[in-house]
């Protein structure tokens, strides 16, 4: 209720005085529970509970098909939730307020003969803006991102990147207070990731509320301050990015000459193994109750010819594998995978 | 005021962003190039028209004979008619004293459907009516009066007299007019209906309608792309409608050519462009209706097929009715909501009584009402699979009341 008294987010470059206090002591930009949505019959959603606080990089993290996009149609309000509750700024009618929210979604979409500069425009109209100061906002947004060179060009004529970039200004035209992203990285090279990166953050300093689903989890432990893990359609996690890491214990990482050998024994069964590409071996474990020295001495004892061997804290990666599971990761890893195939 | 309603678009102000954007996106493609291209295609299509036209006024009541001679010589005739019935082609008569009126004014009496009438005497006949049906009609009316002299008696020879009009041959013309707009209202609101679902189609597959339905109600979608399409005909109608009037004006005169509509040409016309916007407001709420279900092309080909049966079955239904106004079947195609502006166009071009055109209109209006809120509804719930499985009744009909997101 309170956010709607201003409607328009502070300028840019300004650092919102929302961006500045803690995100636990801010008023909640999102808050759903127990969100339910099936179709014809399948359970794609199952008791979703979200709470973003305004200002916040806010990342719903998870691998295809875990019902990631659903959650956030239901939060937008394009598809109702069979069951559970949402509210966007108060307002359990997102329509109610599609002036204050900007939504990227994950299958991209711009009329073909458009030009760039009326897409922006047609994009912003729909949120409320005229059509001649979405024009003029989208030739500066369009001048401001390099893209000046091609607002008189149709939207066919553009490559992939560049369609997406137009895309997104014209989420962000109308200057929203709640960014919604599906995939946003998605289809971008490292470059434009970069780029896109650092605009998230520039929302955020701005006071903008975003939230972001993706299912490469370095994107999210960069931005991130908030996460909700989501596997099968449940969220087993939501939380801080830091309490989540902190949930599971320091990790581990050894570096050996040998695979194999009387050193092994002194690793758990369930280290995590990886092979690089100079041939040496990577484990990953908690660290033993015994303590580092003991452990130390039993690998030089036992031959491991130790390369490296230090005490990490865990990443958003091995807590995604503690809170989700094994074969959610490994599902999370093929998405990367053909993503950047793609 | 609710801060919210500072918030968003009113459904109305969000249907006129999607409007203006289709009619603009449309008004420069090759479809609406198609479109202005209808009438020259309604052309061609006319004259297979033309010979369902023709076969609807043969089906239509023909014109009678207006016997006028003594009782003794009508007696005559009567029986020599009776004679001849089945024997030849011939049309049927109808006996009227001798000075009850005059023959130009029997003929213009819209409660007879008279071709000529018969005057003078067996042995001097005398036929009065339109040029081309006297003269058609001349040789078998002395058969007749042969006949109903005696056996031996010489085919007597027909004085002629040519009025400018009789009813028959008005109802002939009027009965051209209306099938000619039927035909033009079917193929109108077909192309329309077809480029609406085109549009929806392919918005779907280029995903537009993701960000539409994240940002307006899907009832504005709905409404905004049902009334580009109209603004888009009326474009094309504007078009025709300057040139005919063009032709008309600086062309020769031919206007006497045309058959006049019962209404007047006028009314006729505004009827006529009333009763189009009306039929493609119910036919293209299908049509969007059925877009909203299907998920691919192939989808669509199939869901519109009824819908495509459905409005044949509705033009030939009107095409039918229209033959023989008054009876049931015009009454059923008059009220049966799809059919109802097709069977009153047809009336217009007939019939010069105004109240059931207001009757049909504020019927219609319902009709279009109920189709596009409908229609609306249903859009919102299949075009993104949204909504409870099992909507409420109470809300099936509400445009803007929605329990929650939209």
């Amino acid at each position: 209720m309170v956010m709607l008294t201003q409607t328009e987010a502070p300028p840019r470059g300004e650092t919102s005085a929302t961006a500045q206090r803690p995100s636990r002591e801010r008023p909640l930009a999102i808050e759903a529970k127990g969100l339910v949505k099936r179709f014809d019959g399948t359970l794609a959603v199952d008791g979703v509970d979200i709470a973003v606080p305004e200002g916040a990089i806010y990342g719903i993290l998870g691998p295809n098909g875990a019902g990631k996009t659903t959650t956030l149609r239901m939060l937008l309000g394009i598809i109702d939730p069979d069951e559970g509750v949402r509210r966007i700024f108060g307002h359990d009618r997102p329509h109610d307020i599609a002036r204050l929210i900007g939504y990227l979604p994950e299958e991209r979409g711009l009329y073909p003969t458009m030009k760039c500069d009326e897409a922006i425009a047609f994009m912003g109209a729909l949120r409320g803006l005229t059509l001649e100061e979405g024009r003029k906002r989208g030739r500066e947004l369009l001048e401001a991102h390099g893209l000046g060179h091609a607002i008189e060009r149709q939207i066919r004529q553009l490559s992939k990147g560049m369609a997406q970039t137009v895309q997104l200004l014209g989420t962000l035209v109308h200057r929203p207070q709640l960014v919604v992203l599906d995939e946003p990285f998605s289809g971008l090279d490292a470059i434009n990731q970069g780029k896109l990166e650092a605009m998230i953050r520039e929302l955020a300093a701005e006071g903008t509320t975003v939230i972001f689903s993706t299912h490469v989890i370095h994107h999210a432990e960069r931005l991130c301050d908030d996460v909700a893990i989501i596997a099968g359609g449940r969220v087993p996690y939501a939380g801080s990015v830091d309490a989540a890491r902190d949930s599971i214990p320091a990790q581990v990482r050894l570096e050996t000459r040998n695979r194999d050998g009387r050193w092994r024994s002194a690793l758990p069964d369930d280290a995590r193994h990886d092979i690089k590409a100079n041939g040496a071996h990577f484990w990953y474990f908690p660290v033993p109750e015994s303590g580092i020295e003991t452990l130390l001495k039993q690998l030089i004892e036992g031959e491991a010819g130790v390369l490296s061997l230090s005490i990490e804290r865990a990443g958003l990666h091995d807590a995604f594998v503690e809170i989700a599971g094994a074969a959610a990761a490994r599902a999370l890893e093929q998405d990367k995978a053909a993503g950047e195939d793609a | 005021m609710n801060m919210a309603d500072k918030s968003r678009l009113s459904l109305w102000q969000a249907a006129w962003v999607v409007a203006r954007r289709d009619f603009q996106a449309i008004l420069f493609s090759k479809a609406f190039l198609l479109f202005l291209l209808g009438p020259i295609f309604f052309g061609a299509i006319s004259i297979g028209a033309g010979m369902l036209g023709a076969k609807a006024a043969d089906s239509a009541e023909p014109p009678r004979l207006a016997v006028m001679l003594p009782a003794a010589e009508a007696e005559a005739i009567v029986r020599a008619h009776r004679d001849l019935d089945g024997l030849i082609a011939i049309f049927p008569i109808e006996s009227v004293a001798p000075g009850e009126t005059e023959p130009d004014a029997l003929l213009s009496d819209r409660a007879r459907n008279l071709g000529a009438v018969l005057t003078g005497s067996l042995a001097r006949p005398r036929l009065t009516g339109t040029q081309d049906q006297i003269e058609s009609w001349q040789g078998r009316v002395s058969l007749l009066a042969a006949r109903a002299l005696g056996p031996d008696a010489a085919y007597p020879s027909v004085a002629l007299e040519r009025t400018r009009s009789s009813m028959a041959s008005t109802r002939s013309a009027q009965t051209g007019t209306a099938t000619a707009a039927i035909t033009l209202l079917f193929l109108l609101t077909m192309l329309l209906a077809g480029m609406v679902l085109s549009n929806l189609v392919e918005e779907k597959a280029n995903k537009i309608i993701e960000i539409l339905a994240a940002a307006i109600p899907m009832d504005a979608v709905f409404v905004g792309k049902l009334f580009a399409m109209l603004a888009i005909s009326f474009v094309g109608i504007a078009v025709w409608g300057s040139l005919g009037l063009a032709g008309l004006t600086l062309g020769p005169a031919t206007g006497a050519a045309l058959p006049t509509p019962a209404v007047g040409w006028p009314l006729f016309v505004a009827l006529f462009v009333l009763y189009f916007a009306l039929a493609y407001l119910l036919i293209g709420s299908v049509f969007l209706t059925v877009g909203s279900m299907a998920a691919t092309v192939r989808d669509v080909q199939t869901l519109s097929m009824p819908a495509t049966i459905l409005q044949l079955a509705v033009f030939f239904l009107a095409t039918f009715a229209m033959t023989d106004i008054g009876s049931p079947v015009e009454l059923f195609a008059a009220v049966f909501p799809l059919s109802s502006p097709y069977a009153m166009v047809g009336r217009a071009a007939q019939s010069p009584e105004l109240l059931p055109h207001l009757l049909a209109i504020g019927w219609q209006v319902a009709w279009v009402t109920i189709f596009v809120r409908g229609g609306a509804t249903l859009f919102r719930r299949r075009v993104m699979k949204s909504g409870p499985a099992k909507p409420k009744t109470k809300r099936r009909f509400g445009l803007a009341r929605r329990p929650t997101g939209q």
